[in-house]
């Protein structure tokens, strides 16, 4: 089942400013406007307006030539958007699940359910009723497929339903979920209706429209989505029941002693509601409510799914030593936005070890909110080259993507300088080896040498002017072990002199 | 080498000195390189220079050496691969580097949590809460200096909490002096030349470093060359002991007479 709702922004004003339709000054020209780059544009007119000649879409100073009277209120999309969310979870009333046909439809799959509301016609009739009541002009028609529904509920009759048999060659082109480019050049090839295209050889279209994948864009796939021929996958619409626990409090609390009384509480209520459902919260906000209306927030998030309500209050407990509360709280909420499946765990058997020490991801918990969370990472591999790329920092608790293992006849430095350092160097050709070289003030002499190892720039990734990098691995004569690396040759064109640089230390 | 164990006068004096009696040492032997499976000694500190990564090897080899060694868990199916901790303080991470996965040994490359903080205090914090966790199988940390923060009490806190949970820990100290600590182990260490590999005599070999241990809990001091070829930690005595045995230099085919 489609259900348009032709008229849902002009509908959600009235509503919103609580009128009937036809009263008040919903009878007098009234449009909805949108700012675009050429000035505001009509988003949504109402019946008055499209009386008096006025078409959505049009530039307002146009239609305010048209219609001098012309009223106008901003357009909200994002809160159409959102009540279309709502009215489509509300539509599942009518079937097992709905999706979203933006901007202004709806779509119900309503299979094998249309007996329970007494036949087809009266379940449409109930649906335009029920919509009705809620103060929406809504047209549904009923069609075995979301294409042909849809079809017949923006350009078939009132609550149409396509029984087996039946064609939909009378509806124009525009009844296929095409775009207006696509539907105009349908026009100037004569193809006004759909029964146009099957006569026309099917090659032939499929030849003038071969580069368009989209299907809004190619009117043989939405032929064939109209038919049946070829699947249709729809999003559908869940709801999403976020965790929430509160308290409100009959005092306004002032002192910290009592707001983590309060926050134990919450803590110990929200890990009974997640516990029903096997849920572990990955991230927390807490709300506080002050007596002057200000909205105090603190966000929290974990490293892995948890519900430990000692562990949840201890890190809100870090976050809440700056906290101002004025002349008091009085309502204190906890939600958890983000959550996870984590199923009821057996106890461990030996009790010793689950008193003993804390785990790992509470230590990181711990850990990221007093140092942040861009302290503790860990390292894995990246597909690169370069020395300083080839490693990439994750989250401590994140999986580790695939990657091709390392070389294993390199031998690569136990530690990396964040920024390679400059060596002044003493060599005997500056193409070879150097002799030695100063760094940090001291001279080190090279005892062995093992080199060099050539590594090119990404040239898909660097500029053109970046110079290769000849490694060497070295080791002083007291033993120390070091990655040196010549950057450039000497006629390469991309700079003066190769420089040198010392970028890693080995064990 | 075995030292008798300390006399009743030598009790004494230990009394007079502390005001209550010390553990006696129950063995002291020399040092060896293995695992070390005395549930006292989980606290290790390494003082290494700025300038090289020689202490970062070495504390890896004796976590390696220590995980190698250890009894197996007779119910996990599984080897064990529990993650461990590497803490380091901004100046720490300015002068001997970061991390670099490639180059870390592999047993160990793939289980290393990094934390960057950005002052003493927050590494011995990091420090601290690494050694409460249960899932780490050891923690290193790296401070660079005498930071006020590292103070004995702070020394002793690691210690304590380290034997608490049997989390080892090794502390690089990273150019600082010797200064007071509860350490089990301290050692100085510095890099040493390697021995040449096998198909290419020039270059730098197997990893190498000269370590003194200069204060420890239930061994003499000592001071030893180590070597990691990637599998085994072996040592040698840096300098050969002198022969007590035979002073004398040999004759040779002349007269004794002719001195």
């Amino acid at each position: 089942m489609a259900i348009w709702l032709p008229r849902l922004a002009i509908d959600r004003w009235r509503l919103a400013e609580g009128l009937r339709p036809g009263q008040g000054s919903d009878a007098a020209p009234l449009a909805l406007i949108a700012e675009t780059a050429h000035g505001p544009r009509l988003a949504a007119v109402n019946d008055a307006a499209r009386q008096a000649g006025v078409r959505s879409d049009m530039l307002l100073a146009d239609a305010r030539a048209l219609c001098p009277e012309l009223a106008v209120a901003p357009a909200d999309p994002a809160g159409d958007r959102a009540a279309l969310e709502a009215l489509a979870l509300w539509a599942q009333r009518w079937g097992p699940w709905s999706a979203l046909d933006q901007p202004d439809g709806l779509v119900v799959d309503v299979t094998g359910v249309a007996h329970l509301f007494g036949g087809e016609a009266t379940m449409l009739a109930d649906a335009a009723r029920c919509f009705a009541a809620r103060g929406y002009a809504a047209r549904p028609a009923l069609a075995p497929t979301a294409g042909a529904a849809w079809a017949l509920a923006h350009h078939g009759p009132e609550r149409a339903i396509l029984h087996p048999g039946e064609s939909l060659d009378v509806l124009p082109v525009a009844a296929l979920r095409l775009d207006p480019g696509t539907v105009l050049v349908l026009r100037r090839l004569g193809l006004k209706r759909i029964g146009d295209l099957s006569g026309v050889a099917r090659e032939a279209l499929a030849r003038r429209f071969r580069n368009h994948k989209a299907p809004a864009a190619n009117p043989l796939i939405r032929l064939d989505q109209l038919l049946g021929r070829v699947p249709e996958p729809l999003l559908p619409v869940l709801p999403v029941d976020v965790p929430l626990v509160q308290r409100r409090l009959m005092e306004p609390i002032r002192h910290r002693s009592l707001l983590d009384r309060v926050l134990a509480d919450l803590c110990a209520d929200l890990t009974r509601v997640l516990e029903a459902r096997a849920l572990g919260a990955r991230r927390l906000e807490l709300a506080l409510w002050k007596v002057d209306g200000e909205v105090l927030q603190r966000r929290l998030e974990l490293a892995a799914a948890s519900r430990d309500p000692a562990h949840i209050a201890a890190l809100f407990g870090r976050k809440l030593d700056d906290l101002d509360a004025g002349f008091g709280i009085e309502l204190a909420r906890l939600r958890a936005p983000w959550t996870e499946p984590l199923a009821l765990a057996q106890r461990d058997l030996e009790a010793a070890a689950e008193v003993h020490g804390t785990s790992l991801a509470a230590c990181i918990d711990r850990l990221a909110i007093r140092l942040g969370p861009e302290a503790v990472r860990r390292p894995v591999p990246r597909a690169s080259h370069v020395p300083e790329r080839a490693q990439q920092w994750i989250g401590p608790l994140e999986p580790e993507r695939v990657s091709q293992s390392d070389l294993p006849f390199h031998t690569r430095p136990l530690k990396l300088l964040d920024r390679p350092e400059p060596i002044a160097v003493l060599y005997a050709s500056p193409d070879g080896l150097p002799r030695r070289f100063r760094w940090r003030g001291a001279v080190h002499e090279i005892a062995r040498a093992e080199g060099p190892e050539r590594i090119a720039p990404e040239w898909w990734r660097e500029r053109s002017t970046v110079r290769l990098r000849d490694y060497y691995r070295i080791e002083d004569g007291a033993g120390r072990r070091y990655w040196i690396y010549r950057s450039g040759l000497v006629d390469d064109g991309r700079g003066g002199a190769p420089e040198w640089f010392l970028q890693g230390l080995y064990a | 080498m075995t030292i008798s164990a300390p006399t009743p006068l030598a009790a004494f004096a230990r009394r007079r000195r502390f005001g209550a009696v010390l553990p006696a040492p129950a063995e002291t032997r020399l040092w060896q390189p293995g695992p070390n499976e005395r549930p006292d000694e989980r606290h290790s500190e390494l003082f290494a220079a700025p300038g090289d990564a020689a202490g970062a090897g070495l504390a890896l080899a004796f976590a390696m050496a220590q995980l190698r060694g250890q009894a197996a868990d007779p119910v996990a199916d599984y080897p064990d691969e529990r993650p461990w901790l590497w803490v380091q303080d901004a100046a720490a991470l300015r002068l001997t580097g970061r991390p670099y996965r490639p180059g870390l040994p592999p047993m160990l490359r793939h289980r290393l949590i990094h934390v960057a903080a950005k002052t003493p205090e927050d590494a011995l914090f990091a420090l601290e809460e690494g050694l409460r966790c249960r899932d780490l199988a050891f923690v290193v940390g790296e401070i660079a200096g005498n930071p006020r923060a590292l103070s004995l009490t702070a020394q002793r806190r690691l210690s304590l909490v380290a034997e608490k949970h049997g989390v080892p820990l090794w502390l690089l100290r990273v150019g600082a002096e010797r200064d007071l600590s509860s350490a089990r182990q301290r050692w100085t260490v510095r890099a040493a030349p390697s021995l040449p590999p096998r198909w290419n005599a020039q270059a730098p070999g197997a990893p190498a470093w000269q370590a003194e241990l200069f204060r420890a809990r239930n061994h003499p001091p000592g001071e030893w060359i180590l070597r990691n070829d990637g599998q085994v930690l072996t040592a040698e005595p840096a300098q050969p002991a002198p022969h007590h045995g035979d002073l004398a230099a040999p004759a040779g085919d002349r007269p004794l007479a002719a001195g």
